[in-house]
């Protein structure tokens, strides 16, 4: 079997903070109704974390559960853990309507980590989105646009932001964050 | 700029984040209307200055499409509302009537 390659190949950058693709986890889009019991026994089964509320992520070691939308959620598990995880929702979930897919290799995961308030400043100048400490605490969850091309983000903590986009935008993602992290680029505005 | 909240999601974002999908609460002729039962349907549509309700989806964000009603002269927001109805919510239609005195929305319609 081929190897499988993230899409920007680990690259990372130094700046006001620092810019890196994250390694290749595994990811499956789930719709359906996510409201039911059943959903939730299997999708925090498989992810080992509680269940995000609207507009929330769940994180806890290797998985993460994200709130898409009202119908949708993203499973982030180990890579080789996906296949067993789909066959486990397609039984789980056998006699309910649902959607599940692997987008493993569809998307790509940027870290944006450093100072708090320069890492908010550095995403702000590319997202109509207020990343103020109050509006966007940890374990928030945001779908938006970065710049020019649609993208997720959330908060993991103090300093430490992620986002997703698709995988053909991955460099242009990573080249407008590096750009907006440009040393000569400081805003200062959550400071 | 136009600020939204999106019902769905309820995240308020300005408008980029947004597509507009034209007027809201259309009536569809299909097949076997009469021709200008489906010209009408097709092509006419009102162009108020004033009070007019609109889809819109939530394109970079959870992709839903909602209603809104706004104010073409003013850009005011008078609110959204979830698209799976067939007209406004009262609520939205009493805070519209105390913001513009004597409009109904027959009047525009």
């Amino acid at each position: 079997m081929s190897e499988l390659l993230t899409p920007l190949l680990g690259k990372s950058y130094d700046g006001l903070v620092q810019v890196a693709e994250l390694p290749r986890r595994g990811m499956i889009t789930l719709r359906g109704d996510i409201s039911t019991a059943t959903m939730r026994n299997v999708t925090t089964g498989l992810t080992g974390t509680a269940m995000p509320g609207r507009g929330r992520v769940e994180l806890a070691g290797d998985g993460m559960l994200a709130w898409m939308s009202p119908d949708e959620l993203l499973l982030v598990l180990p890579a080789d853990r996906v296949p067993r995880a789909l066959e486990r929702i397609a039984k789980d979930l056998a006699s309910a309507h649902h959607l599940a897919l692997d987008v493993s290799d569809a998307r790509a995961m940027i870290r944006v980590s450093g100072a708090d308030a320069a890492v908010r400043d550095t995403l702000a100048k590319l997202a109509p989105v207020d990343f103020s400490a109050k509006a966007f605490p940890a374990g928030s969850f945001r779908r938006s646009r970065l710049a020019q091309v649609p993208a997720a983000f959330w908060c993991a903590g103090a300093g430490d932001f992620g986002l997703i986009c698709f995988r053909s935008v991955a460099e242009y993602a990573f080249s407008a964050l590096s750009n907006a992290a440009d040393p000569a680029g400081t805003v200062g505005h959550y400071a | 700029m136009l600020i939204l909240t999106c019902p769905c999601c309820g995240v308020s974002a300005e408008e980029t984040e947004f597509h507009c999908g034209g007027e809201a609460h259309l009536k569809r002729f299909g097949p076997d209307s009469s021709d200008s039962d489906f010209e009408t349907y097709l092509f006419q549509r009102q162009n108020p200055r004033g009070v007019h309700f609109e889809r819109w989806r939530h394109v970079n964000g959870c992709g839903k499409w909602f209603h809104a009603a706004r104010c073409t002269q003013t850009l005011e927001i008078f609110g959204t509302y979830p698209a799976q109805t067939t007209e406004p919510p009262q609520a939205l239609r009493d805070r519209i009537a105390e913001k513009r005195p004597g409009w109904t929305q027959e009047s525009v319609s």
